[in-house]
């Protein structure tokens, strides 16, 4: 017979698939930040001159802030001054095809499973992949422009479309938004930039791999995607990084635009290092997400699948701005040994007729926390604004926590909202059950676990789906033959 | 096939079977009576291997094996299948979902090739008629939202399915009208064969008006009582537990 804690061992057992270390050479800026550093990294990329004084004024708001300390997270102070803001591969020679790129590069991504090679035609996934603070290679963007879809690396749409990233950058997560936003505003290394022209359905999956690799480095990326009238985008991004047993700090920023009737589905699964099961080492999160539905009918949907990092801290949000538009956050976050999540969404109701959706399962196993944060405002004049909320927990062992701070503001009469919370245990009575049919305890929570995550698995890209559903069998090591 | 010596088990420390002696052969069909808290139910649990039903002394052969060894999911995969009282719910996980898997895991510890989805819907479908489950059943969740007689279709269901060789089944009457009651019955009575045993758990004597038993055992303070045929149970509709109600002090027990 399988008792509880047997289970519980099996989950404290999970193991890191993507920790190993590539031994490529890194070419890094000292440790520390300062306004040298700033325009180090500005002249490295050839950045005109608005960028650096933005990334300047930036810097000089940051130092006026202070760390929040509002999440339900713990942690030690994080030393700004003993971070590495700025690593990038050395390239052997200038990368002009797939095939010039390092090949230490080729294979780390290779282990990763992803194919920066052809298969990638026949899957029609295009990748930007981020190393560290360089985008390597940018595969189909030819493809993409011939649709008028620009797709690069941010550090390249600052050299060749600075008119649309001086117009946007910013727009919807202004510099001085918070302080990890701040932080990346002055920092930001490199990221992902899409642009959907007027009326264009973007033909494929685009999809991002970051990767955070030399030790000590914060990785600071900034995604801007911005769907013009009519458009549609689904945008993938996933991310996994080494086994250290310092943290790392990562701050991000992603920023969307939604003009009207147009589309932006962004979809993220974070595998970032979670840490070793007594909470040596993993991930400091802090990322800061936010969409804005600024014209009429558009739409932005968030959907996440967190099992990573040692520390999540990250609300993708929706301004819904433009009449008729729709919000939606999707979420799965897994905490599991020391991990700690304080995740949710902000849904801010501004335009008529308004909707959002927020779905949220926290799953809690070890000693993990999952908290869930999420708050819906209805600002007066948003007629006929509507939110559906549901967050639901689910505890497996007795040593985590699930905790939930809905924040609801309502200021117009009109608006309807729903709000529906759970709590559940995995039960003994669930697991003998599923034995008595057969079925073994670990593959029966695996079971569990996946029907409670279905409703925001629905959302995922089909592949991400699988991925995710793996993601969470290897993060809560029930490995088993059911699947 | 199942040969239980002398059982004595207990929950959270109090002794709740007391030495129970019983024999079931293929084929045949048991039913266990007894007033509440008897330890009808403890029994089941106990053959079916829950955590926390501690068995002290005594053994239980299943075909000549040592049943109490065996984790619960082996003995569900040897084909020891017990229907729940209580049937639990697991949201999002699909019912058809659920019965392949427990399915494929029994075919598989037997040696038997898995069934892929199209085979698993063409083997369930007469079943789910004999039930008077509609399609609608399968993709919703495990029990999720049913009503209590739904929920007890579905374990016979299930029963049907898994083609257990022995089956207990728990107080499978309790909250069944009695439309539900004729179509669990005759779920039950569809799954009588030579190779079979059932243990019928019941307080009430009328699903044995449907369900004939060959044998009816009456439990009483963990110890059974008294046994009989058919007729033990039509004589006890008429007289009640009273007789069989454990005397507050020790008194000697009647039977078996």
């Amino acid at each position: 017979m399988v008792s509880k804690s047997t289970l519980e061992r099996q989950m404290a057992a999970q193991e890191y698939k993507h920790g190993f270390v590539a031994d490529i050479e890194e070419e890094t800026a000292p440790r520390g930040l300062n306004e040298d550093i700033i325009r180090l990294i500005s002249r490295k990329k050839q950045e005109p001159d608005w960028l650096l004084e933005w990334r300047l004024r930036s810097y000089r708001h940051w130092l006026t802030m202070t760390e929040p300390k509002w999440a339900n997270i713990h942690y030690g102070p994080i030393n700004y001054q003993d971070i590495i803001y700025y690593a990038a591969p050395k390239p052997k020679k200038p990368v002009e095809r797939l095939e010039d790129i390092d090949p230490e590069i080729r294979a780390l991504y290779d282990k990763l499973g992803i194919p920066l090679v052809e298969q990638e035609l026949l899957a029609g996934v295009a990748v930007d992949a981020v190393l560290d603070s360089v985008s390597v290679a940018t595969t189909f963007k030819e493809r993409l422009e011939d649709l008028g879809i620009l797709f690069s690396s941010f550090s390249e749409a600052v050299q060749n479309h600075p008119d649309l990233v001086r117009k946007w950058l910013g727009s919807v997560v202004p510099y001085n938004d918070n302080f990890f936003a701040a932080l990346n505003s002055a920092v930001f290394s490199d990221g992902s930039f899409a642009y959907i022209p007027k009326g264009v359905r973007c033909p494929m999956e685009l999809s991002t791999y970051f990767r955070i690799n030399a030790q000590d480095t914060g990785q600071f990326e900034r995604t801007l995607i911005v769907a013009d009238e009519g458009a549609y985008v689904s945008y993938n991004e996933g991310c996994t990084a080494p086994v250290r047993s310092t943290h790392q700090l990562h701050a991000a920023v992603v920023e969307l635009v939604a003009l009207d009737n147009a589309e932006v589905k962004y979809s993220t699964i974070q595998n970032w290092y979670p840490g070793d099961k007594d909470g040596k080492g993993g991930i400091y999160n802090f990322v800061t997400k936010r969409g804005k539905c600024l014209g009429v009918n558009s739409k932005i949907s968030w959907t996440q699948v967190e099992t990573g990092s040692a520390i999540t801290w990250k609300y993708p949000s929706c301004i819904l701005q433009g009449d008729n538009s729709v919000g939606e956050f999707y979420s799965v976050a897994v905490v599991n040994n020391y991990q700690q999540a304080d995740t949710g969404t902000k849904m801010h109701h501004i335009g008529k007729n308004t909707r959002s959706t927020i779905v949220s399962k926290g799953i809690s196993a070890g000693h993990g926390q999952n908290t869930y944060r999420g708050m819906v405002k209805i600002l007066r004049g948003a007629t006929g604004a509507r939110n559906y909320s549901q967050c639901d927990s689910l505890l497996i062992g007795s040593k985590c926590g699930a905790h939930t701070f809905p924040d609801i503001q309502v200021m117009e009469p009109t608006a309807q909202m729903e709000h529906e919370a759970t709590t559940s245990k995995i039960g003994d009575d669930q697991l003998f059950y599923c034995q008595q049919r057969g079925i073994t305890p670990e593959d029966a929570t695996n079971m569990i676990v996946n029907g409670f995550c279905k409703k925001v698995f629905l959302n995922l890209p089909m592949e991400f789906a699988v991925e995710a559903q793996k993601l969470i069998t290897v993060s809560l090591n029930l490995e088993g033959t059911v699947g | 096939m199942l040969e239980i010596k002398n059982l004595h088990a207990s929950v959270g420390g109090k002794e709740i079977l007391k030495g129970i002696d019983l024999k079931v052969n293929a084929g045949e069909v048991h039913a266990l009576m007894g007033p509440n808290g008897s330890g009808k139910t403890t029994l089941a649990y106990v053959l079916a291997g829950r955590v926390n039903y501690e068995v002290t002394e005594g053994e239980v052969l299943y075909d000549g094996k040592d049943l109490l060894a065996m984790k619960p999911e082996d003995r569900a995969r040897e084909g020891v299948f017990m229907a729940f009282q209580y049937p639990v719910e697991i949201p999002g996980v699909g019912n058809a979902y659920f019965l392949k898997a427990g399915l494929n895991a029994i075919r598989k510890h037997r040696g038997l090739p898995e069934l892929d989805a199209m085979e698993f819907l063409s083997l369930i479908q007469s079943k789910m008629n004999l039930l008077g489950l509609d399609e609608s059943y399968m993709k919703r969740g495990l029990n999720e939202g049913f009503s209590g007689g739904e929920k007890k279709r579905n374990e016979i269901f299930q029963m049907a399915v898994l083609e257990p060789r022995l089956a207990i089944l728990d107080e499978t009457d309790s909250g069944l009208d009695i439309d539900a009651l004729r179509v669990v019955a005759n779920g039950i009575n569809s799954m009588r064969s030579k190779d079979r045993a059932m243990l019928v758990v019941t307080h009430y004597q009328r699903l044995l008006q449907y369900v004939v038993p060959d044998f009816v055992h009456v439990l009483s303070g963990g110890r059974i009582a008294k046994s009989g045929g058919k007729e033990l149970a039509e004589e006890l509709e008429r007289t009640g537990y009273a007789a069989f109600e454990e005397p507050a002090t020790s008194a000697a027990p009647v039977g078996p």
